[in-house]
Order: structure tokens, then sequence, then C-alpha cells
């Protein structure tokens, strides 16, 4: 199953710590993360599910396609990285 | 009086509390590093509210209840999706994205009203809660106003309301300042909106737009709480007056060092009593001649005086936003922070200042509670 971790900045505001997930795509897999933790969704999606202009997601190290709709697959053994994106510093 | 002040500021929400006669002093900081735009007291119950503005988690809003000594996170607004295909754009075409990016006012109902904050935001929406900010609801109204989306970016990249004033003696009588977009008025709690910018005009619109309504930028709006018909706008273009409950405006010209600013507060029983912080217009932004000063007016802007004792006048260039300036409730104690991390303090009306602090990050908002 994929494990999800979020960035340590994010630990500070939320509880949010690493997870193994149900998923098969980004949004499943970070939706199953939310299930677990609410108050997080709001500080990685925007009101509309979309990822936040300045946060970040990598599957096994490669930045995701799809934004806005989340729909980059994923296998049963990535490793999802929530991360922040250097511009929003 | 109020002994106790908090200052909003890019890297944290800072207090200070008068430690004696003419002596304030910094006491404590809350939500260090974190960019806190603006913060409320609400009268009703004096809970605290803080609204931060996180560069990649988003706009955040947290409650205190015990003056600060902890902090819980409650709600924030939501703006509904746009319709399938819809790209929303403002006046000059630039895009403008349905989803909240900043708090720029909190503003609390009446007593009558128990449970009722209102919201301004940008990208232009105004929110209202019913329970105290655990959720909010749009102003539909005013969203779908045709007349919004004339509106355009006045102080940041996209519209933003700054400015709520409940009318003490109606709830709900609401009037809302738009940087930039106006003046607007509801009488029935957010059902309609009428334009209240008869009066006002912006010179830096093209001719034929100098008095529409949504060209006004009105840097900061407020009404005289004892004397409900009396408003004061710090406008792009200068310093409007209103003494007939904003239904006309008078600009009040020949102010020196300058009409322009951005933050203004009046007296809450004397409404011929304003303070205002001039800065040089407009793509420069920073005092005239390197001089903090604070204009006032006693006498319903027919004349202003230049206040500067314990304020630096020379090689300072310290501006000041429109909610970083603020009266305590008697109308004697005043506060402002600038963008360069200093904040005074006067104990009598703006005569005498004292220097709280020179080096705080930049300072959004300042709030005696």
């Amino acid at each position: 199953m994929p494990r999800v971790a979020f960035t340590r900045n994010l630990q500070r505001h939320v509880a949010c710590p690493p997870c193994v997930v149900a998923g098969a795509t980004v949004r499943e897999s970070l939706e199953a993360a939310f299930a677990s933790y609410p108050k997080l969704r709001g500080y990685v999606l925007d009101e509309h599910g979309v990822l936040r202009f300045h946060m970040a997601v990598f599957v096994d190290g490669v930045p995701i396609e799809d934004r806005r709709g989340l729909g980059d697959p994923v296998s049963e053994s990535a490793e999802i990285c929530v991360m922040q994106a250097l511009s929003g510093g | 009086m109020s002994d106790q002040l908090l200052i909003s500021t890019r890297k944290g929400l800072f207090s200070a509390r008068r430690t004696g006669k003419g002596a304030w002093a910094l006491e404590n900081v809350f939500f260090l590093g974190d960019n806190v735009s603006l913060t409320m007291q609400d009268p009703r119950d004096g809970a605290w509210y803080a609204a931060l503005d996180h560069g990649h988690f988003g706009a955040k809003l947290h409650r205190s209840r015990d003056r600060g000594a902890t902090w819980e996170e409650i709600g924030v607004p939501a703006y509904p999706a746009p319709p399938e295909g819809h790209v929303e754009k403002d006046f000059l075409g630039r895009e403008i994205p349905w989803r909240l990016i900043r708090f720029w006012c909190l503003t609390p109902g009446l007593t009558s009203q128990p449970g009722l904050l209102w919201a301004g935001t940008l990208p232009g929406g105004l929110f209202w809660s019913e329970d105290l900010g655990a959720t909010w609801q749009m102003v539909e109204s005013l969203w779908n106003m045709p007349e919004r989306r004339k509106w355009a970016g006045g102080g940041a990249d996209v519209p933003g309301i700054h400015s709520v004033c409940v009318d003490p003696r109606n709830g709900d009588r609401v009037v809302v300042a738009v940087s930039s977009g106006g003046v607007w008025v509801t009488t029935d709690l957010g059902q309609t909106w009428t334009a209240r910018t008869k009066g006002m005009r912006a010179d830096y619109a093209p001719p034929e737009l100098v008095e529409a309504p949504e060209s006004q930028d009105p840097h900061r709006l407020v009404q005289c709480p004892a004397r409900p018909d009396h408003w004061w706008v710090q406008h792009h273009n200068g310093i409007f007056r209103s003494t007939d409950d904003a239904m006309s405006w008078t600009e009040i010209t020949d102010v020196k060092p300058s009409v322009f600013g951005f933050p203004v507060v009046v007296h809450p029983k004397d409404p011929d009593t304003a303070w205002f912080v001039p800065a040089i217009k407009d793509e420069k932004r920073i005092p005239a001649e390197g001089r903090v000063v604070v204009n006032r007016t006693r006498d319903g802007g027919r004349s202003f005086e230049t206040l500067h004792k314990g304020l630096p006048q020379g090689w300072a260039y310290d501006l000041v936003y429109r909610h970083a300036l603020d009266l305590d409730a008697s109308g004697e104690r005043l506060a402002f922070g600038s963008t360069t991390g200093s904040v005074w303090i006067s104990e009598n009306q703006g005569d005498d200042w004292l220097t709280l602090a020179e080096h705080l990050p930049p300072v959004h908002a300042v709030a005696f509670v």
C-alpha cells in the first residue's frame, strides 16, 4: 500500500504523521490520509480540492502532473511526499 | 482606556502592554514566524481572533478566549466553485481565482446579533458566520452582483474587502469598502447592495470612469460610533467625508504634507476628529521628506494639525498600511505600525508619541484590546 509522508513544517500546524493508505491515485491516497486527519486537508488543498499553489507532491521522487485532479496513479509500493514548494517561502 | 496592543506582523502576532504612564513594552509573541494579517477583539465576549496567511498552507483563522494563553483553529470561508468553464477576470482582464486568498477584515455583529461575524477577503468575497467562525457562508448577492465584475486589484493583485462597518443603530445595515471597487451598502442584511460613492472621484481612471462607483479605491472606511451618520474615507485619491450617512461625500483638499495615505481612524464620540498617516502619492509611497507624521483634524477636515513629537523627522521611510493605525475606545490612545517594523503609541490623541518598537517584522495591523 502507498505510504504518504508530509513535510515536517506542516506538523507544526496540524497533525500529519506518515501513514500507509489504500489508494490507486494521488487523490485516493491523500483522501485516505485526510480521513484520519481532517484538518490536514485545508493545508494541502484549497476549497476546491486543488493542490495549493505553493505545495508540491512527489510520487517516488517525481512531481505529479495533475495538480488539479490529482489523478496521477500510484503503485502499491509508492512513496508519496507532500512538500512545500520553494516558491511560497 | 486600553492598556494592551496587538501587533499583527509578517512574522508573528506581538503583544505590548502599558507598564506605566507613558511607558509601553512588548511582552509576548504568538505564532512566531507565521504571517498574521490581522487581529480582532470581539467586544461581545472579549475573544481574540487572529487571521493567518500561510504562504504555503492557505489562510487560517484562530481564536483565543483567554487573551492569548491558548488558541484554537476555527473555520475558514470557502469560495464557491466557478461554473464549468468559467474563467473569472477582473476589470482589466486579469484572471481572478475563486478561492480564499487572505482575510482582509473581521468585524463582529452587534450585541443583539450573538454569534455573527463578518469577514472581508481577497479576492473580493464577503462572508458571514452565525456561529463565531465555526462555519461561514458567502454573501452571494454581492459576489454575483454584475458591478462586482468591474472591481480590480488595489493594494493587492486582486480585489479585496478591507472595511466592513455594521451600523450601530441597525445590524441589518452594513457598509463595505473595496480596493478597488467602491463603497457598497446593504440595508437588508446582505440581500441587496447599492453603491454609495456620490462625490468621490478617481483621478487615476479614464475620464469616462472618474466618478464610476467601481473606479473608487477607498483605502479605508470608518464610521463614527456615536454619530453614525458621519463617515471618513482615506481614498487613493485623497480624503473624503460624509455627514449624511454616506449618501454623499465631500473631498477634503489642500492637506499638508499629502492627502494620500492608507489608514484613517475617527474619534468614537466626536465625528469631526479623525487621524491620518500621510504619504507621498502614489508610486513612491513613502513619508514626505523622510519625516513620519500623523495628521489630525478636529473640525471635520477644515484644518489639520501635523503631529510629529516623538516621531522620526529624517531619513525615515515607514509606510503605514490601512489597518495599521488604531484608536482605543476612549479616543485618547493611538498606535500605528509600519512596513519597516516600527510601532509608535500616543496617550494624548497624537500630541506626543513614544517608540514602542523599531525592529519588528513588517506590520500589517495594530489593534488595542
